[in-house]
């Protein structure tokens, strides 16, 4: 019953359509009689007849806007007998022509001679009416391989860097993005992983705010440094740095959910100063941990970044953070009421000459961590940890399509300070599109004398596959 | 308790203080009457200043010599984005790779994407060309669902789009409307002439078959009857590869195809190598304003180009 009724709806907007059609075709033959053709004299006639033209191609565009509504109109109905409309396909103006044999009859004198009369320009791009009001939607998969010795994991004493299987489909982001209304847009990315689902992020921006605030309320990579905010597919190399993994909170590092303000600040002419102020609930992974409700967290960023010419920049932030302590494993220090505060400096240096960014580019970073960590000595003393890490890395496109980088790492245990590993990565990443990667990544790490570590030394082969599927995300800065 | 709390009431003293003192410093003070425009692109904002004159400030964002598909969307561009009016793009997913993250940043609520007041995309106005009639998937290569956002390069297209210009700008500044209307028309005018001019200068070589490297050029070809026979790139967005340029070879033999036009941000490696064994001439054609010095306004793009294009196929037969 209900498809009968759809079916009477679709004949009945029929003839709607087919008379719009006719009515464009119609105005367009006549755009065409009045297309003045060549002719080297401008007089007063001519101009008479522009005006008419141009009046004439708002009513097709007005015409063909009607069209597209009633196009729409009986597209729906069409949906539901079992015509299927797939989210990818364009949905095409329906009068649009192949673009080859595309008129511009409206073009003034002297424009080119219309080819088919009953054709009507596009004017504006196409809609894609199957998108409507859904969020763009991205998946990103991340396959990692990796074949060498690798070490145990000792998150016990601060680091928690999980050993890579040889093979592992280690990530597949889903990302949703959308503007919610005029005052906010919202970003959803959940990761499928080897240990289940996760909510990477999934935040609200209010982009609207007076005085040049923009807020994010939701779960989010805290603004601490550089390499904390970056998703795992974005980063220029198949792992987290080693200070990451030993001092801010492991692969995930500080994610969480909060409030953040971040404000663009007044500085001297040409110089960027951006201050950015968080709070979240406290948890992350072993780095914060919240037993109460008190025991949130905050992250606070100042970033300045200066052009020095097109093709140069430099970009520098300082990072601070506080946080509950996270008990560590066989230690009840949660009734110890304790604090890590976390110290950050980081700094970029970018070449991108401009009139070829897309073959040659130098990036070049280092950052900087301090943790301070209250906590109960193995005496059961009060005592505080101080750690120290960093890691630098450059990156060189060679060409479109290949770059190559290294990366040196060093960095101290949270929980002590006196074990300090090391280690160094070789990097080379293939592009065959914009949407695809493949990455190899040759890494030593010298780890730091614990009990039970029979060879201190670890040489890894790693490789990575990235592909992107639906949404054009933003390129990377 | 105390200790817990005493820190943390500074932090956020401290973290409040900071933004008050931002928020009541020194903002940037602007004459009322003067709008400041900001364009994703060169040839917009010569656009703009044709119709806007001196009641406007235009910045481009992208430089005329830069790939407009892959600007980096570098901080210093929203202190230009924080204090615009009112923002024109491309649109079609031209900028699709740097603006959006841009305007989310710059904490801007005029410019906030499409149906905020100060956000104007010009493909709305302009004639688009290549929209794809069927399914689309990333196998063609980087394409543009929407359309070719190519569209500024006919004269056509500028004219609609400075009209669209002057139709936003006389809404924001009602009191300018005679003036922007007085200053479109002068534009008009102008570009009827120098159409003439261009027109007349490309009529000779009506049907000539060239090679693109991408397909930035559709509608310049469309309007001077160019035959667009082939690209450098096997697919758009991905660079040549040594099969497509053989297969190239060939038919620029075979359809006696003489002329090679190259943007200025591509490598002319393979186009050199190509022109060379089929005997064809590579131009490096200007697709917008400021890709040149001597490029200034949206006349001089034209100019250079058909002065260029003229040039090479007088030179080949």
């Amino acid at each position: 019953m209900k498809k009968l009724a759809l079916f009477v709806c679709a004949l009945l907007l029929l003839p709607g359509v087919l008379f719009a059609q006719g009515q464009a075709a119609f105005d367009q033959k006549a755009d065409a009689k009045n297309d003045p053709r060549k002719d080297p004299k401008k007089d007063v006639q001519m101009m008479v007849l522009e005006e008419r033209v141009r009046a004439l191609e708002a009513e097709v565009n007005s015409l063909k806007g009607a069209l597209k509504s009633v196009m729409a109109l009986v597209k729906g109905p069409q949906a539901g007998n079992g015509r299927m409309v797939l989210a990818s396909t364009p949905a095409a103006p329906p009068a649009a022509s192949p673009p080859e044999e595309t008129s511009s009859a409206a073009a003034g004198p002297p424009g080119p001679v219309p080819q088919g009369g009953a054709q009507l320009p596009n004017y504006g791009g196409s809609v894609s009416a199957a998108k409507a009001l859904n969020p763009d939607i991205s998946v990103i998969g991340d396959f990692l391989g990796a074949i060498g010795s690798q070490r145990t994991q000792t998150a016990g004493l601060g680091s928690t860097q999980t050993p890579v299987p040889a093979l592992e489909m280690h990530e597949t982001e889903v990302g949703l993005q959308e503007v919610i209304d005029p005052y906010a847009r919202a970003d959803v990315f959940i990761s499928f992983g080897e240990s289940g689902v996760n909510v990477e992020e999934a935040y609200l921006t209010f982009t609207s705010l007076p005085g040049g605030f923009v807020a994010r309320v939701g779960k989010m990579r805290a603004d601490f440094g550089k390499v904390n905010t970056i998703h795992n597919h974005a980063l220029p190399w198949t792992d987290r740095p080693m200070v990451t993994n030993n001092l801010v909170g492991g692969e995930d590092g500080i994610d969480d959910a909060g409030l953040s303000i971040t404000r663009i600040l007044p500085a001297p002419k040409g110089i960027f100063l951006e201050g950015t102020a968080q709070v979240f609930r406290g948890d992350s992974e072993n780095l914060f941990s919240a037993a109460r409700r008190q025991d949130v967290s905050y992250v606070a960023h100042l970033r300045g970044y200066r052009d020095l010419n097109e093709s140069n920049n430099i970009d520098i932030g300082f990072s601070y953070a506080r946080g509950h302590s996270a008990p560590t494993e066989g230690m009840s220090d949660v009734l110890f009421n304790s604090h890590t505060n976390l110290y950050g400096l980081d700094a970029t240096y970018r070449w991108k000459p401009l009139r070829r960014s897309i073959y040659h580019s130098f990036l070049a970073r280092a950052e900087f961590v301090w943790n301070h960590r209250d906590q109960l000595s193995t005496l059961a003393l009060p005592e505080i940890q101080k750690a120290f890490g960093f890691y630098t890395s450059a990156e060189y496109r060679v060409n479109r399509r290949w770059t190559i980088g290294g990366r040196y790492d060093r960095s101290d245990r949270a929980r002590d300070a006196s074990l300090t590993d090391s280690g160094f990565s070789a990097l080379i990443t293939y592009w065959p599109s914009e949407f695809s990667q493949i990455r190899g990544q040759y890494r030593f790490a010298r780890y730091a004398p614990e009990l039970g570590l029979l060879n201190r030394n670890a040489n890894e082969l790693r490789f990575q596959f990235l592909f992107v599927m639906g949404a054009h995300g933003a390129h990377p800065f | 308790m105390k200790r817990k709390t005493l820190p943390v009431r500074i932090f956020a003293m401290a973290v409040a203080a900071a933004f008050f003192f931002a928020a009541a410093g020194p903002r940037p003070s602007r004459a009322a009457s003067k709008l400041s425009v900001i364009t994703a692109t060169t040839d917009l904002a010569a656009l703009a200043q044709e119709v806007g004159g001196d009641r406007i400030d235009v910045e481009s964002i992208a430089r005329g010599y830069q790939d407009p598909h892959y600007v980096e969307a570098k901080p210093s561009f929203l202190l230009k984005l924080r204090k615009a009016d009112l923002l024109i793009v491309v649109g079609l997913q031209l900028e699709i790779g740097w603006l959006p993250p841009l305007i989310t940043q710059c904490g801007n609520p005029k410019i906030q994407g499409p149906g905020a007041p100060g956000y104007l995309d010009a493909s709305q106005f302009a004639q688009i060309m290549e929209i794809p009639t069927q399914q689309v998937t990333r196998a063609m290569g980087d394409v543009h669902p929407l359309g070719n956002p190519h569209y500024w390069l006919d004269p056509e297209n500028g004219r609609r789009v400075a009209r669209g210009i002057m139709e936003k700008l006389s809404q924001m500044q009602p009191e300018n409307a005679a003036y922007f209307k007085q200053r479109f028309e002068s534009f008009d005018q102008r570009l009827k002439e120098a159409s003439a001019r261009w027109d007349a200068a490309m009529k000779p070589y009506r049907g000539r078959k060239v090679i693109t490297y991408h397909r930035s050029w559709p509608n310049l070809a469309e309007r001077f009857g160019l035959d667009v026979v082939n690209y450098v790139e096997p697919r758009a967005g991905i660079p040549p590869s040594p099969a497509h340029t053989v297969e190239l070879i060939q038919q620029m033999k075979r359809d006696n195809v003489k002329v090679i036009l190259v943007e200025p941000y591509f490598d002319l490696k393979t186009p050199q190598s190509v022109a060379q064994q089929t005997g064809a001439q590579v131009v490096v054609l200007m697709p917008s304003v400021g890709g040149e010095k001597e490029i200034t306004d949206y006349f001089k793009l034209f100019d250079y180009d058909v002065n260029l294009l003229v040039k090479a196929f007088s030179a080949v037969r």
